[in-house]
């Protein structure tokens, strides 16, 4: 119990400074809305090393913290629906037995279009879905990444935990 | 990975395929037309949707005519008629000096301010 209250700590605090990394330092593609989400790898871990509750959790303090300290309660529910739409795809395609690289392109994906649904909803404005296939490729290509480094990482952990 | 992997990536290009093309095909569903005179906005009107408007102003008449995604000005009884040898536009706008009246086509559609 101990040992994994301290790994979900360890977690949560390194999501936050690749969030802060990024708030710093962003890895900007010239579009609009689109980033690299390098927090996410650390969700996508968590999902494979911790579990799926641990994964939940560690996301949401990791929304609730960064939308403290950097953002506003616009940006707080953005990323919030996110998040959630993203875990909740990334679980049920970690279920259907996706790699690391597939759950993360779908989580990828899902988190812009949960953030692209919640901004349709506060704006009142559908004329926002032409952003739509745009977000959707981006979100792909960034879960890809992410699922790459992840993969790396979840190989290299796994190796120590047979060890 | 997988086979799974590629369906699910696979699923999504198909998807977003679709969703590119079926926008393309959307004449500049975002914008639309503001006709005004004297600046005074008469009326706003998307500029997806077929359509004869017909302003009257001080001056005489001018038929604005919003079709298949861009705009021209029909028939006006101003003097030069520039307005209708401007002939169709799908950006910028129409001016009839005479009449005092501008068709402009502004473009709402600004995700930027929002995907942040």
């Amino acid at each position: 119990m101990a040992k994994r209250i301290a790994s979900i700590s360890v977690f949560t605090a390194l999501a936050l400074i690749f969030s802060y990394i990024e708030a710093i330092l962003p890895f900007n593609f010239g579009i609009p809305g689109v980033k690299l989400g390098i927090a996410n790898i650390v969700v996508v871990v968590a999902l494979y090393q911790l579990g799926a509750k641990e994964a939940i959790g560690i996301s949401l303090i990791r929304v609730f913290i960064i939308g403290l300290l950097f953002g506003n309660i616009l940006s707080l529910i953005y990323s919030l629906s996110g998040a959630v739409l993203s875990l909740i795809g990334m679980m049920i395609c970690k279920h259907l037995k996706l790699s690391v690289i597939g759950v993360s392109a779908i989580g990828g994906v899902l988190h812009n279009t949960g953030q692209l649904i919640a901004a349709a909803i506060l704006l009142q404005s559908g004329a926002l879905i032409y952003y739509f296939p745009v977000l959707l490729i981006s979100g792909l290509i960034t879960g890809i990444l992410i699922g790459i480094v992840s993969f790396s990482i979840n190989r290299v952990l796994d190796r120590k935990k047979a060890v | 990975m997988n086979k799974r992997d590629f369906i699910a990536i696979g699923a999504v290009l198909i998807l977003s395929a679709i969703g590119f093309l079926f926008f393309a095909f959307q004449p500049k569903g975002g914008a639309s037309v503001k006709i005004s005179i004297n600046s005074d906005v008469q009326g706003t009107y998307p500029l997806n949707e077929n359509r004869t408007i017909n302003i009257k102003t001080d001056g005489g008449f001018n038929t604005v005519v919003i079709k298949d995604g861009s705009v021209f000005i029909k028939d006006a009884d101003c003097p030069d008629k520039y307005c209708v040898k401007q002939g169709k536009i799908n950006s910028g706008s129409i001016i009839c000096l005479p009449h005092r009246m501008t068709v402009e086509i502004t473009d709402q559609q600004q995700p930027d301010a929002v995907a942040r």
